[in-house]
């Protein structure tokens, strides 16, 4: 799971100068921040300062006009989210997509359709190298499911389950790609006290066992300081700070815009 | 007046059961070639969110694409040779033609507003009409039934009292649409293309996120539909001609999609079986009371019927959300 070249520390992403606007409005204005190898890097900042823009930014739903990305030290041009997929890059969503008519089961396995090698075709006929993959790959997934604790819903169509539980089998469905990168938009909002620290111990298992860099977009201050190595607080587009939490915290442009306003 | 419409056609129906199973199993077949045209559009609308108004035109381009070849084959080839090279050739041009739709038309448009990509469906069924004819003919072709190895002929059925007369090949077109179905439905269920699929049809964005390609997707749909399309397209040429009069057939797929909803397999399925049935009952018992013809137009009267009570369909999850 280790970037080409890259150890822990080194700078695993760029953003630089970015802007990006929807017709009038700018969502984002000239913002640059990294994300370092192994860290968990959190993103926060009032509704629509534009966390959820940067997220669809970096794996390439939208394409900023001006600025540039840098991904393992290259620069990339306009990207699609297939190229950002196969280059390590996971998501989950603020409002969760899942494929709500398949179980949940089957919804991890998809995390994992950039890891089957055999031919598309092939799968056609289910014997031989494809078959053999597909029984791999569901090994794999059955691991998740047991890191996750969701053993019991496995064969459950997700739609049908409660929202702290769709959460995680996004979260499931993201690691099925050992991911690189992950991002995570609002993970926990909308759980409830234990779901939350659940979804906070699996973000700290996932990085400190696997490695995983993560990038957290998370409403709960009191969650962000706790997880996270870096803060970058944004506001109306702008980033207004960036630092460790405890520096951040500590800003006053941050408890006027942001702690200030009583989130 | 009431007695005939509401008691005379059901003493009918009881004092002569061979002409009410001869005019079920009439409907039934039709049904099913409804359901076939149904299906192609279900399985394009739902990975694609594109209401393939060309559904109905590629029925006819696979079934006079397959006749052309043939032509051109079997004086070289000899006719069972023929017919079994001209079947695989048309196999690879519906692939050729989902890989050039994709291309050509989706992968520009992918952004656009979903009326854009409708009316695109349209330049693709004026395209498909002007090649078809400029290569094939405009002429109507016969179908190359025997060469295919359906079976011709009919079964004489002496039963319930009377005769009820069965087309072999309506047996083969019913017996080939359910086997296919079937395989469609395990190939959605079991194979990774299948999984990735649904996956499509539920979620874009999720499904983009794990490095799902659409434009590969697109094209395996929009090839599948042009299979579901060559086989509808022999079944119902064999019935009568192959020209493209026949694309007339896609405006029963309309009534059979909102009684069946526009995203469900199983609706399309059900609901070509309930009108192509109620189509035929409706002309056999009812049409004599306005003097016949009632079978072009019943489809949507129970359609519209259908929609006032249950607007999302037999299966479906929303109605034309996405035109
Ligand atoms: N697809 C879009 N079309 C138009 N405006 C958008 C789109 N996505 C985001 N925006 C706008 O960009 C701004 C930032 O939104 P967002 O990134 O969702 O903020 P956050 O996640 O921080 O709450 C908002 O003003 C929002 O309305
Ligand atoms: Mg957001």
């Amino acid at each position: 799971m280790s970037g080409a070249g890259l150890g822990k520390g080194d700078e695993l992403l760029k953003v630089e100068n970015v802007s990006l606007r929807f017709g009038g409005v700018k969502a984002i204005t000239d913002v640059s921040f990294d994300i370092r190898k192994g860290e968990i890097r959190a993103i926060i900042g009032p509704n629509g300062a534009g966390k959820t823009s940067m997220l669809n930014c970096i794996n390439g739903f939208y394409h900023p006009q001006e600025g540039a990305i840098t991904y393992k030290g290259i620069k990339r041009g306009r990207m699609r989210p297939y190229v950002a997929a196969s280059q390590g890059i996971a998501r989950t969503f603020q409002n969760v997509a899942l494929f709500k008519g398949m179980t949940t089961l089957d919804n991890i396995m998809v995390g994992r359709t950039l890891k089957m090698s055999s031919p598309f075709f092939w799968q056609l006929w289910r014997h031989g190298p494809a078959m053999r993959e597909e029984v791999e790959h569901r090994r794999f997934v059955e691991e998740i499911i047991d890191f996750l604790e969701i053993e019991h819903i496995r064969k459950v169509p997700v739609g049908k389950l409660p929202y702290g539980l769709q959460k995680r089998v996004e979260l499931g469905r993201a690691l099925a790609m050992q991911p690189e990168l992950l991002l995570l938009d609002e993970p926990m909002a909308g759980m409830n006290l234990e779901e939350k620290e659940d979804m906070c111990r699996f973000i700290l298992d996932v990085s400190s066992q696997y490695g995983t860099t993560i990038a957290l977009i998370e409403h709960d201050i009191g969650v962000v300081m706790d997880l996270s190595d870096r803060v970058v607080v944004l506001e109306y587009g702008r980033k207004i700070a960036d630092g460790t939490p405890d520096v951040v915290k500590a800003d006053q442009k941050v408890i006027d815009a942001y702690l200030g306003v009583g989130h | 007046m009431l007695y005939n419409i509401f008691i005379d056609p059901f003493v009918q129906m009881a004092q002569m059961p061979d002409l009410l199973v001869q005019t079920l199993w009439e409907g039934l077949v039709a049904g099913v070639l409804y359901a076939l045209i149904a299906l192609g559009f279900v399985l394009i609308f739902k990975a694609s969110g594109v209401f393939n108004f060309a559904q109905g035109i590629m029925v006819v381009f696979a079934g006079l694409t397959l006749v052309g070849l043939y032509e051109k084959l079997s004086p070289s080839t000899g006719q069972g040779l023929g017919a079994f090279l001209a079947l695989v050739l048309t196999i690879g041009v519906m692939f050729v033609l989902a890989w050039t739709i994709e291309r050509v038309v989706l992968r520009p448009l992918v952004n656009q507003p979903d009326i854009i990509l409708f009316m695109a469906t349209f330049g693709i069924t004026f395209f498909l009409i002007g090649f078809g004819e400029s290569i094939f003919g405009g002429s109507p072709k016969k179908m190359i039934t025997e060469q295919l190895l359906l079976p011709t002929g009919a079964i004489d059925l002496n039963i319930l009292g009377g005769r009820v007369i069965i087309q072999k090949l309506d047996i083969a077109a019913a017996v080939i649409a359910g086997l296919m179905v079937a395989g469609l439905a395990l190939f959605f269920q079991y194979t990774r293309i299948g999984r990735a699929l649904r996956a499509v049809a539920d979620s874009h964005k999720a499904a983009l996120s794990v490095g799902i390609s659409l434009n590969q997707i697109w094209v395996i749909v929009w090839f599948t539909a042009g299979i579901v399309a060559l086989v509808t397209g022999i079944m119902w040429g064999a019935r009568s001609d192959v020209s493209f009069g026949l694309s007339v057939i896609a405006l029963k797929a309309l009534p059979v999609l909102i009684l069946g909803g526009f995203t469900s397999v199983p609706g399309a399925i059900v609901g070509g079986l309930i009108i192509g049935i109620g189509e035929k009952m409706g002309e056999f018992y009812w049409g004599p009371l306005v003097g016949g013809g009632i079978e072009s137009w019943l489809a949507y009267i129970i359609a519209l019927a259908f929609l006032l009570f249950r607007p999302q369909g037999l299966f479906g999850d929303k109605i034309i959300e996405r035109i």
